[in-house]
C-alpha cells in the first residue's frame, strides 16, 4: 500500500495544527478529521498518471531571475512600517517572552 | 438610463463631452450603494470622503483636457485582497481586521494615475479560499439576481457590485476561478488574464504561481479598457511579464470568421444542469453563425486538474499565510505570555474554518515522507496539463467550454462539505497552473439565472479573447440584462 493511502488520525492532526501554530480545539480537530481524510483521498488519483520522464512545473515560461544592481534605493519609512504593529515600544516591536529564564 | 446602469464607454463618452461630470457620477453610486448594498453586502468598506476628492480631481482633468484616459472619471471598487494606501484592507478576515497597508498595490496605483475614483473594497471570502464569498469573516455576499443565492466566489462582491450598478467595474482576483465564477453567476464580464501580464505587487498572496488581478465590468469592451491601464511590466513584481502590453482596442473590432474554436470534450460531459448545456450549445452556434470554424479538441489530462490544482495551492497557500502571527501586523492575542502562544492564539482565533483547513494540509502535503506523492507529483501532472493546453492550441485559437456545471448555487448549500464546494471550479482550474489567460462571459439565462460561458487563449492572448468576445457581444444582448432589485 502506498504512503498516500495512510489517512490522519486525530493525533496527527493535532501534530499538524502545532507546525503550524494554528491553535485547534478539540472540537475542531474532531469537525476537521473527516474532512481532511476526504481531501486527501481524493488527492490520491494523482497516482494514476505516469510521470516517470516529466519534470515538475516549478517554473512557468519566461520565468527568469530579475536582477538589478546593489544601489541602495528609498524603501517604506519606519512610521509607515510600525503603524500596524498591534504592540511596539518607540522604535521597537513589543513581543511576549522569547527565552525561557536560566 | 440610470447613470450607474451605463458601461464604462458610454459615461466615457459623457464625461468626454462634458454632459456629466465625475461628481455626479460618483454621487450617483454612492447613492446606490445606500440603495441597495444594504441587500447584497458587496462593500466591506465605502470610501465617500476619497471618491468625491478623486471625482473634484478627475473633473478638473476633464475640464481641462489634460491627460485625459478613457478612465478618467470612473468610479470603481476593488476586492479587499489587494491593498489599498491608508485604506483599510481585510482579505475577508477577522486577522486583518484592523490592517491599514502602508503601500499601494500597483494596479491600483494605475488606476488612480489614470484618474479613475476609488468607491471602496470589495467582500471576498477569506484570504481568497472559497467559491461562494461566505467564507468572508464578516457576513456573506448575496447574488444581486437572487437574493437566497451565492454569488459565486472568491470575487463575489467585486462580481455582485459590478452587476447591481454599484461601481463601473472592480478589480478582483484569480487563483483557480475566482474572478470568472462570480463573473458567470452575476452575469458580468470577467478576465484571468495571462500569469504575469498585471503586477500581483500589492495583492495578498493565495498560491504564487497562480495568483491573477484582473478586471470585471458589463463588457467585454470595458474589460480591454481596464486591463490596457492595469497590465504591463512592474520592478516590484519579478514574475510580471517582460512583453510589450498590445493596443487591446485598436484589436476589439477584427472579424473572428474563420478563427478556430477548439471544444474540449472533456468539458462537455454528463453532469451539466440542462439549462446551462442549453445556453452553451445555443452559444457555440452563434459563434458559427459569426463564422468561426468549431473543433472538437482534447485534454486528456483534465479529471486530474482539480487534484493538481488544490494540492499546490494549499502548499503554497500555507508558506503564504505563515506571515500572520500577530507581530507585525494582524490583531495579537493579548493575553499571550510566550511567543509560542501569541502564534497559537492569533491564528487560532484569527483565520476561519477553511484557512486553517487548507493550511493544515499545506503543510502536510509538503512534509518529509509525502513531499514526493503529493506536493512533486502535482507539480509533474502540471507540466502535463500545461501541454495539453500547447498541443490543443496547435489546432485552434480560442476554446470555449462552460464556466460552471450549474447556475448560482443557495446559501448554505455547499458549506458543510468542503470537497462538493472544491467541484464547483471544476471548469476553472486547469487554467492557472498553466499561466494561460481565461475571459468569463454572459451567454444565457437559466431559470431566471445567469449562465457565463469562458473562453481561454494562449500565454500572452488576451488580445483575442476580446476580439472573439466582443463579437459576441455584438450579436447578443445577454450583458445588456439588469437584476431587478427591489427599491
Amino acid at each position: 500500500m502506498s504512503d498516500t493511502h495512510h489517512p490522519l488520525n486525530i493525533e496527527t492532526v493535532h501534530h499538524i495544527a502545532n507546525l503550524v501554530q494554528l491553535g485547534l480545539t478539540d472540537e475542531e480537530a474532531a469537525a476537521f478529521l473527516p474532512q481532511l481524510n476526504a481531501i486527501l483521498e481524493y488527492f490520491a488519483l494523482l497516482q494514476e498518471v505516469d510521470t516517470e520522464s516529466v519534470p515538475p512545473a516549478f517554473l512557468l515560461p519566461g520565468a527568469r531571475n530579475v536582477l538589478r544592481e546593489d544601489n541602495p534605493e528609498p524603501g517604506m519609512s519606519r512610521e509607515a512600517f510600525l503603524s500596524n504593529i498591534p504592540a511596539s515600544e518607540g522604535e521597537y516591536v513589543s513581543v511576549p517572552r522569547v527565552l525561557e529564564e536560566a | 438610463m440610470d447613470l450607474y446602469s451605463l458601461t464604462i464607454t458610454q459615461a466615457h463618452e459623457l464625461l468626454r463631452q462634458r454632459k456629466i461630470s465625475s461628481l455626479e457620477l460618483t454621487q450617483a453610486l454612492l447613492e446606490r450603494i445606500r440603495e441597495v448594498d444594504g441587500q447584497i453586502g458587496a462593500y466591506l468598506t465605502v470610501t465617500e470622503a476619497v471618491a468625491l476628492e478623486q471625482a473634484r480631481q478627475a473633473d478638473e482633468r476633464l475640464r481641462r483636457g489634460e491627460r485625459v484616459t478613457p478612465l478618467t472619471g470612473i468610479p470603481f471598487g476593488v476586492k479587499d485582497s489587494i491593498v489599498t494606501e491608508g485604506i483599510r484592507t481585510t482579505c475577508g478576515s477577522r486577522i486583518l481586521e484592523h490592517y491599514v497597508p502602508p503601500y499601494q498595490a500597483t494596479a491600483v496605483r494605475r488606476l488612480l494615475d489614470a484618474g479613475a475614483v476609488l468607491l471602496g473594497k470589495h467582500n471576498l471570502d477569506e484570504f481568497s479560499m472559497g467559491s461562494s464569498t461566505e467564507n468572508s469573516a464578516f457576513f456573506p455576499t448575496r447574488n444581486p439576481w437572487d437574493l437566497k443565492r451565492v454569488p459565486g466566489g472568491s470575487s463575489g462582491g467585486s462580481a455582485a457590485a459590478v452587476a447591481a450598478g454599484e461601481c463601473f467595474f472592480a478589480l478582483g482576483g484569480d487563483t483557480g476561478g475566482s474572478i470568472r465564477l462570480p463573473a458567470a453567476f452575476c452575469n458580468v464580464v470577467g478576465l484571468k488574464p495571462t500569469y504575469g501580464r498585471v503586477s500581483r505587487y500589492g495583492l495578498i498572496a493565495l498560491a504564487s504561481s497562480f495568483d491573477t488581478i484582473g478586471p470585471l465590468t458589463r463588457t467585454v469592451e470595458d474589460a480591454a479598457l481596464v486591463l490596457q491601464v492595469i497590465a504591463g511590466q512592474d520592478a516590484h513584481d519579478a514574475t510580471s511579464l517582460a512583453q510589450p502590453v498590445p493596443d487591446y482596442a485598436a484589436q476589439l473590432q477584427r472579424p473572428v470568421k474563420g478563427l478556430r474554436l477548439g471544444l474540449p470534450r472533456e468539458y462537455f460531459v454528463p453532469g451539466m444542469e440542462a439549462g446551462v448545456e442549453a445556453a452553451l450549445q445555443e452559444a457555440i452556434r452563434q459563434f458559427e453563425r459569426l463564422g468561426m470554424e468549431i473543433r472538437e479538441v482534447s485534454l486528456p489530462h483534465t479529471p486530474y486538474a482539480l487534484a493538481v490544482y488544490y494540492l499546490i495551492l494549499f502548499a503554497e497557500a500555507s508558506a503564504n499565510l505563515a506571515r500572520f502571527d500577530g507581530v507585525r501586523f494582524g490583531s495579537a492575542a493579548q493575553q499571550a505570555q510566550t511567543i509560542p502562544e501569541l502564534y497559537l492564539e492569533t491564528r487560532g482565533k484569527g483565520f476561519g474554518a477553511e484557512v486553517k483547513r487548507r493550511i493544515m494540509l499545506g503543510a502536510y502535503t509538503l512534509s518529509a515522507g509525502y513531499y514526493d506523492a503529493y506536493y512533486l507529483k502535482a507539480q509533474r501532472v502540471r507540466t502535463l496539463l500545461r501541454q495539453d493546453f500547447e498541443r490543443a492550441f496547435e489546432v485552434c485559437d480560442v476554446l470555449l467550454t462552460p464556466v460552471s456545471p450549474g447556475v448560482a448555487f443557495r446559501l448554505g448549500e455547499k458549506t458543510a462539505d468542503p470537497l462538493a464546494m472544491y467541484l464547483s471550479d471544476v471548469y476553472l482550474v486547469a487554467t492557472n497552473p498553466a499561466g494561460v489567460p481565461a475571459l468569463a462571459l454572459p451567454c444565457g439565462f437559466s431559470e431566471g439565472l445567469p449562465v457565463g460561458m469562458q473562453l481561454i487563449a494562449r500565454h500572452g492572448e488576451e488580445a483575442l479573447l476580446f476580439q472573439v468576445g466582443h463579437a459576441y457581444q455584438q450579436v447578443t444582448e445577454w450583458h445588456k440584462m439588469r437584476p431587478a432589485l427591489g427599491r
